[in-house]
């Protein structure tokens, strides 16, 4: 399987992608133990059974395409094939052949939108306790836990936010813990089983939480203080490190017995081989700072603050360390650790040159990461900050694709590029704008004046009323 | 919308005109006006004298004496009212030491309870609704149990004491039937059970008082402070706005509402639209959001977004209430006008919009002789927006409140500049 390398694709100005001075462990892959032998770690033991279905190609003309790769192309058309991207540009469109075609007239084309921060499926509606599953809340550190094993395919906010745009996202446990355990990266598609949702090859990330969350949660049992939650990190990691070295060693020379598997270590140790992605959540500056020197001392990467709400301190930081930052356009003031936050913290971290991304951690913020986008973009244009439309759709595709290390597979159209695509009603920026079709891996998923196309989960049947096509809205 | 040149001007700005040394005279001249109660006006002049609307028009003249502010090419409007919210009461939702909105009250029962007088005018998230948002009125509602209390409306002055902020107090008799775990019950009909009894036996108070002094009456459902409350609800100065989700549960408080001869507010209303032709026909008004449509609930599995355009549709009464309002997230209190053009999107017209989060929830909330509109003899409560106020781009550029340009940095402002430029100094 080719991808496309996909070159400037990062946020604003030139990344400064200068090493950090680290004592970071040398990262190797791990080889591939044996399959089934339950005495060995297996890399893949959920595997994705996604497959993209046969469709047909589609081609979409007289369109504005932001290709979150380049500029603006006015005019344009975009060519959808076998699930991935053909062509696009603004010159004379392919021969069509068996394609549908869509005169867009005007309407604007995107990326399939990327939420790097949901807990959809784990904290499914209509909630309650039954479907409470994103906490593991019984110990402050569970890496053993893994998101996909909560995850309610029929929970019914996926095709709401499907019909957002919202083509991949990464559910993730909540933040109660430390170490809340392993996210997934699923496909926003109808399916039994959360593995026919997974995305092929993405790789996991890990949760790790700051702050008030853990020390509240574990207040009576410790942590109950930030520098408990700091020491609780480190003795982690150290034991992590221990696992990992013992693990490697026998991996090397397979002398003797392997020593003996444990979950918790198994996901710690692939953090920090490098195979497991970072997602930290994270409110405050200063607290930022310890975790970027916690990864230091144990030498594994960031890949991505969450919330983040005082990210604006420390932006020039984010941007030399090459650590993301995936926020809200305008939360904040609920608790003591999010009232510094501020509407033109994402512009401002754009600005400093880290990448920007504009994450929802909520079913009602996922359907609107667009608005959400345009309105950091105006809070950055109140102080001087502008962001043309082709650089802000990055926001909330190629920058979350990249906190992901899926940016050579989705998140920009580009040829090659998988055929994640959305067809909005107008500028997706603006507050009347609405998806009117969604395609993932190049097959159709909604389609807003189609009824026959919309997908209801199993849980909506019945109780969910449908909606009548007389109420489709204006545009 | 049609565009009329109407000219408006009254006595009462020549009279106020004579003696204008000793006047506070804004003149905002140039705008694009939307009144709500009529139509817009273009290339307009608006005369604020002393924090009154004096004079509006295409072809006002400006008074002498007047500060001008120019707004060509700005489209104006009344300052916006946010219906519900905790505003003042609620500084930072997670730290109790800052959460004055909920009373402990008796058996989830506190309609004596006045959450106006928690008020504290200082709380920073005040002039981020109104300076992000052109909110400069906002309804002040308590929370939690089967009777909340009673609300009040404020004025977002600035600067300003509790005291000159209150426009009217009380403006509502705020309860909650779905939800029943929160009102306290174990059955949404035990709730409206003893909504129902609390209704009855505050009548038979107020038709026997001296026996209820005197001791010689059986024991009643509240205290003698809350069944005094509740008298407002039933001679009907002040509606009882119920939190109510599903549909049966709204169809139960229009019951209430004919069996007490009470005027009835629904909010949150998830399923309001399934009820429509019933709220419409019995005159009750809706406070709802234009962003909800997810099932998260057993009261709100049919919520949706068209939610807000079909009550329309049906001729009822509808006012936009934010996700920030109610839910203690205050500072996206401000967030209100983006509520209004997701309901455009779904399907209600723009004026509509305009009017469910100005002069709409001004008359629910019995303030609309003062504010919610822009009109002769109002109060001077507006907003130049640099565009469409409901879309992204838009900024709030000039705020008035009382005729007073509100100028203040938010807290949040000054800490954007003190970052603009990394690293820090402090």
């Amino acid at each position: 399987m080719r991808h496309i390398v996909v070159l400037l694709c990062v946020a604003g100005s030139a990344l400064q992608a200068q090493e950090t001075s680290s004592t970071a462990t040398p990262v190797k892959p791990m080889a591939l133990p044996g399959t089934g032998a339950v005495a060995l770690p297996n890399a893949n033991p959920f595997p994705s059974t996604y497959r993209a279905p046969a469709s047909r190609a589609t081609l979409i003309t007289n369109a504005t395409i932001l290709t979150a790769a380049g500029p603006q192309i006015d005019r344009g058309f975009i060519l959808l094939r076998d699930g991935r991207i053909v062509s696009l540009g603004n010159g004379t469109p392919p021969a069509a052949g068996d394609a549908e075609v869509i005169d867009a007239n005007g309407r604007y084309v995107t990326p399939g939108l990327i939420d790097t921060h949901s807990h959809l499926g784990v904290y499914a509606a209509p909630g309650g306790e039954a479907l409470s599953d994103g906490n593991e809340a019984t110990a402050p550190t569970t890496a053993r836990v893994w998101a996909e094993h909560s995850v309610w395919p029929q929970d019914p906010q996926f095709p709401r936010v499907l019909a957002g745009g919202v083509t991949a996202l990464q559910v993730l446990p909540g933040s109660a813990n430390l170490i809340g355990g392993r996210s997934v990266v699923l496909k926003v598609v109808p399916s039994v089983s959360v593995q026919g949702m997974k995305f092929p090859g993405a790789k996991y990330g890990v949760k790790m939480a700051c702050g008030e969350n853990p020390k509240r949660v574990y207040a009576s049992r410790g942590p109950s203080t930030r520098m408990g939650n700091v020491a609780g990190y480190r003795a982690a990691w150290i034991a992590a490190e221990t696992y990992r070295r013992r693990w490697d060693k026998w991996l090397g020379d397979k002398s003797g017995d392997p020593p003996q598997r444990d979950l918790e270590q198994e996901t710690m140790a692939e953090v920090l081989r490098g195979n497991i992605l970072v997602h930290n959540h994270c409110y405050r500056a200063d607290e930022m700072m310890q975790m970027i020197d916690i990864a230091r001392e144990f030498g594994y990467r960031i890949r991505s603050f969450h919330h983040g709400v005082e990210a604006y301190k420390l932006a020039d930081v984010m941007a030399r360390d090459s650590i993301s930052g995936s926020l809200w356009s305008d939360w904040g003031g609920f608790k003591m650790e999010a009232i510094d936050g501020i509407r033109a913290n994402i512009a401002l971290v754009h600005n400093a040159g880290a990448r920007a991304i504009v994450h929802s951690d909520d079913p009602s913020g996922a359907q609107r990461l667009n608005q959400d986008a345009a309105k950091a973009r105006a809070a950055g244009a109140a102080i001087g900050i502008n962001v043309v439309d082709a650089t802000l759709i990055r926001w909330i595709t190629l920058n979350a694709a990249w906190a992901l290390d899926l940016h050579d597979r989705i998140g920009s159209l580009e040829p090659g590029k998988n055929a994640d695509v959305v067809l909005w009603s107008a500028n997706p920026f603006s507050v009347y704008a609405r998806a009117d079709r969604v395609w993932i891996d190049g097959a159709s998923r909604f389609d807003r004046m189609d009824p026959k196309q919309l997908w209801r989960t199993d849980f909506e049947l019945g109780w969910v009323p449908l909606p009548s096509t007389s109420t489709q809205g204006r545009r | 919308m049609r565009t009329t040149g109407r000219i408006v001007a009254t006595t009462l700005a020549l009279a106020l005109t004579g003696v204008a040394q000793a006047q506070d005279i804004v003149a905002i001249t140039g705008g694009t006006i939307y009144p709500v109660s009529g139509p817009r006006i273009e290339n307009a002049t608006i005369v604020l004298t002393n924090g009154v609307i004096t004079a509006m028009g295409a072809s006002v003249a400006v008074p002498a004496g007047a500060r001008r502010v120019d707004a060509t090419g700005k489209w104006i409007t009344p300052g916006l009212v946010a219906a519900s919210s905790t505003l003042g009461v609620v500084e930072v939702g997670a730290v109790a030491d800052t959460r004055d909105s909920r009373a402990r009250g008796k058996d989830n029962i506190a309609a004596s309870f006045r959450v106006w007088d928690a008020f504290n005018p200082q709380a920073v998230s005040l002039p981020v609704a109104r300076q992000d948002g052109g909110i400069t009125t906002v309804g002040v509602m308590p929370s939690g149990g089967l009777i909340a209390g009673l609300g009040a409306v404020f004025e977002l002055r600035e600067g300003a004491s509790a005291e000159s902020m209150l426009r009217k107090a009380p403006v509502a008799m705020v309860a909650t039937l779905d939800a029943s775990s929160a009102a306290g019950s174990a059955s949404r009909a035990e709730a409206l059970g003893r909504l129902r009894t609390l209704l009855r036996d505050s009548r038979e108070f107020t038709l026997a008082r001296a026996r209820y002094d005197a001791g010689s009456m059986r024991e009643l459902s509240a205290s003698r402070a809350d069944l005094d409350a509740m008298q407002l609800v039933l001679k009907g100065t002040i509606p009882l706005v119920v939190a109510a989700d599903r549909a049966s549960e709204i169809l139960n408080a229009i019951s209430i509402g004919k069996e007490f001869g009470i005027r009835v507010v629904i909010s949150s209303g998830a399923e309001a639209w399934s009820v429509a032709p019933q709220l419409a026909a019995a005159r009750i008004p809706v406070l709802t959001g234009a962003m909800n449509n997810i099932p998260e609930s057993f009261n709100a599995l049919g919520q949706r977004q068209e939610n807000l355009a079909l009550l329309r549709a049906a001729g009822v009464q509808v006012a936009i209430v934010g996700n920030g309002a109610g839910g203690e997230d205050n500072f996206n209190v401000r967030n209100l006008r983006y509520e209004a053009g997701n309901a455009v999107a779904y399907g209600m017209s723009w004026d509509d919009a305009l009017r469910a989060i100005t002069l709409t929830p001004a008359e629910i909330l019995g303030v609309s002789d003062r504010v919610g509109s822009l009109s002769i003899g109002k109060s001077a409560n507006l907003v130049i927006w640099s565009g469409d106020p409901f879309e992204y781009a838009t900024i709030p550029e000039r705020v008035f409140v009382a005729g007073k340009d509100t100028r203040i940095m938010t807290r949040q402002d000054q800490l954007t500049a003190r970052y603009r430029t990394l690293p820090v100094k402090y």
